[in-house]
Formats: C-alpha cells, structure tokens, sequence
C-alpha cells in the first residue's frame, strides 16, 4: 500500500512538474489571472467604494456573497465541533482536586463528597495540574490585553491598511485562547462562556445578513451597500465604505467567537471541566 | 546556463507548490494515522494557498493598497503597479476556513479515539471487523 502510494504520488507529481513549464511565469503581469477583472477591480475599488485597500473592498463589495458564506461556513464549523464533541449530561467526575490557596495544600474530593465550591481560599484545579510558572502567566497576562487592542485595530483599519474581520477576528480568538492556555479554562470560561461565545459566533453571522437584508428594504439589491445612503450626510461611495465596515465588523465576532468555541471544545473534549 | 537560471526563476514556485501537494497527499495516502492524515490534508491546502498566492504575484508591483487615494495628492491608477488583489481575497477567506475545517476534522478523530481507543487506521479496521454484526448495529446508535 505504501509503496504503491509512492508509485502514484510520484506520477501525479511528474504530471503536474510537466505541466508547470507551460503556466505563466512568476511575477508575469500579462498573465491570464492578472489580465481580466483584476485591473478592474484594482482601477475602479477607489471610485467605487473609497476603500484604498482594495482587498477589502473585493471581499466585502465586489464578493460579498462569497465572504457571507465562507463565514456561514466557519460559523457551521464550530456548530460540528459542537454537535460532534459537547457532552451535555452533567455526570460528575470520578473525583476533583482543590487546592488550598494559601498552602499549596491539594485536596482529593471524591465523587458524592462535598465541594468547597464557594470558598475563597479554595481553587478547583485539573487533575494534571501542575504548578503555573510565574513567568509564562505574568507575561500572558501583560501581553494579552495589547494582543486584543491590536485586534480592534486590524479590524477597524482594514480600509486602509493590511486587515480586515478575518484577520482581525483570528487574533481577538487567539488572545483568548492564549488566556485559556496560560491560565485554564474554568477561569477563561467565567470571562467568556460558551453561550456567549455561541450568541456572537451566530450573532457576527446575523450582522452580516442583516446588512445585507437592510439593503434590499432600502431598495436595492443584497448586499448594495450604496443603499444605505439614504442615511442623511451619505453619498451612495461613502456608503459603501460604511457597509464593508460594518460587515468587517460582523465577520470579526463571528471568526472570533467560532475559533474560541473549537478550542473550547476540542481542548476539553466537550466537557468544558477541564483544558489543557 | 543563462536559460536555466531564467527558467528556475520564471518557475521555481510552482515546483514549490507540487513539491507540497505531493507531501500533503502521500501523508494522506500512504500513513496510516488520522492526526498524521489530517496533518497532510493542512499541507495540501498550504499549497493550494502559496499557488494561489503566487499567482497574483506581479514583478515590480507593490502591495494592492492605493497610495495617496484620497485628496489632491490622488493620480490615475494603473493596473501594472499593484499586484493582482482577487487570488489574495479567495485565500484570506480559505486560511480561516481551513483553520476551522481543520477543528472539525480533529474532533471527529478525537471521537474515533474515544470510540476505538486507537487512532491507527488498521487497528480501527480490525476492530470493526472482529465485531460480531448485531454489536456493530447496536454500537452504531450510540454514534
């Protein structure tokens, strides 16, 4: 099997090595992929939108069907993992592990005994626990919060520079996924639950279509953000730049709440009792 | 020596490319481990998005973000000093897509796992096999 693998691997491989001669060469500007609609959109982004950065305006305007179901796709992503791994029937584990907090003292309560749940000077740990290292959570917990403003950043400045929902959403997530690693996930869990997690992922989806929704109710087609001119003070261009923002914005919720709901998921195994 | 330079220079990512697709798809093929098989589906779709990419690429343009579009500074645009924007946009959405495929993906293996105790595709197959056909129904509501 292996060695028959290899056979066809290397076949296909050749095909494709045979073919490359003939594909354009790398930086051609003539070549079929740069020559049909792309100056268009490159030439007319500005006049048509005012967004300089014309990636955006393509993902937001020109394809803005394509990126609503790309999200659509990612926010159905997180629902599999959660179809897929959530264990919802509140058995309670064999037994849990508490740790004095002011002498480092671990507690083994055993299934059916009583929980020192409401206590400050008792902190429920995982059962692979091990000592934190003051390093590691010192600088999650400074660098954390400047990883989030940056986040906000790249989603609001996608008009103009590198940027935009997707990118910005995967940082915010990655911020809080970072907090889940460093710490845990109970204490990321009271930060941002699962519910809210799930509320934006579908909430980001919403934002999308509805902007798209209020488009036709103000008389043109899905997603014409020219349409929402109609707000005083808003040329049909200028309202365009506001209509990507604002779908920028709902794609951002979504990318983030989904990457955290899969980590959520994935790292607990569906039990959301205890992370990596 | 002059035309193979020139050749490697015209060509060279897309050897880069087959050389990654042939990777992702042996791993996908030939190894017998699901995170091994997944992690070969993640390099595929790596050289999907570097093809893509260089595509777009265009000699001596700069990045598709207009220099001064606004006020009087603004000129007349040409196609030939940006790069081709539109295989940019189809792969920003496809990395976050495929960060969440590749979530799917490891929590179906992790149900495997916890289903079969084993992640080996042959050792899986064996134990379907060795099941008797009215425990396999039964187990198949459990699913």
């Amino acid at each position: 099997m292996k060695r028959l693998g290899l056979i066809a691997i290397m076949v296909f491989g050749g095909l494709l090595f045979s073919i490359s001669f003939e594909l354009p060469d790398l930086g051609d500007a003539r070549s079929p992929a740069s020559t049909h609609v792309s100056p268009y959109y490159i030439e007319q982004a500005i006049h048509d939108t005012s967004v300089p950065n014309v990636v955006t305006a393509i993902l937001a305007d020109y394809r803005g069907y394509d990126t609503l179901f790309e999200t659509a796709v990612i926010f159905s992503a997180g629902l599999a993992c959660f179809f897929l791994l959530r264990i919802t029937d509140r058995k309670a584990p064999k037994a849990r592990f508490y740790r004095h907090l002011a002498t480092g003292l671990t507690l083994r309560v055993e299934k059916g005994g009583r929980l020192p749940e409401d206590t400050k000077e008792f902190e429920r740990i995982d059962s692979a626990w091990v000592p934190s290292d003051v390093i590691i959570n010192m600088t999650c917990r400074l660098v954390v919060p400047f990883i989030q403003l940056f986040a906000l950043y790249v989603i609001a400045h996608g008009h103009h520079s590198p940027g935009g929902g997707f990118q910005g959403g995967v940082i915010f997530g990655a911020a809080i996924i970072l907090y889940a690693i460093s710490n845990n996930l109970r204490r990321t869990l009271r930060r941002t639950s699962e519910r809210t997690s799930a509320l934006l992922g579908s909430g980001g989806v919403i934002i999308y279509l509805g902007t798209g929704l209020l488009c036709i109710l103000l008389g043109a087609g899905f997603l014409n953000y020219s349409s929402l001119s109609l707000v005083p003070g808003l040329d049909p261009v200028s309202a365009r730049s506001y209509g990507i923002l604002i779908v920028e914005i709902g794609v951002g919720i979504a990318v983030t709440a989904v990457m955290v709901w899969i980590y959520y998921n994935l790292a607990s195994a569906g039990k959301l009792d205890e992370g990596l | 020596m002059e035309a193979i330079t020139t050749l490697i220079i015209a060509k060279y990512n897309y050897w880069a490319v087959i050389l990654l697709i042939v990777i992702g798809l042996y791993a996908m093929i030939a190894k017998k481990n699901l995170v091994k098989k997944i992690i070969g589906m993640n390099i595929f779709q790596t050289a999907i998005i570097l093809f893509y990419v260089s595509i777009g690429a265009k000699r001596g343009a700069t990045l598709p973000i207009i220099v001064h579009a606004h006020g009087d500074a603004a000129h007349a645009i040409h196609a030939a000093d940006y790069i081709n924007p539109l295989p940019h946009v189809l792969m920003l959405t496809a990395i976050v897509v495929s960060v969440a495929t590749l979530g799917v993906a490891l929590a179906l293996a992790m149900k495997i796992y916890f289903h079969y105790g084993t992640l080996e595709e042959d050792e899986i197959q064996k134990k379907i096999m060795d099941r008797e056909p009215d425990k396999v129904a039964t187990s198949g509501e459990h699913l």
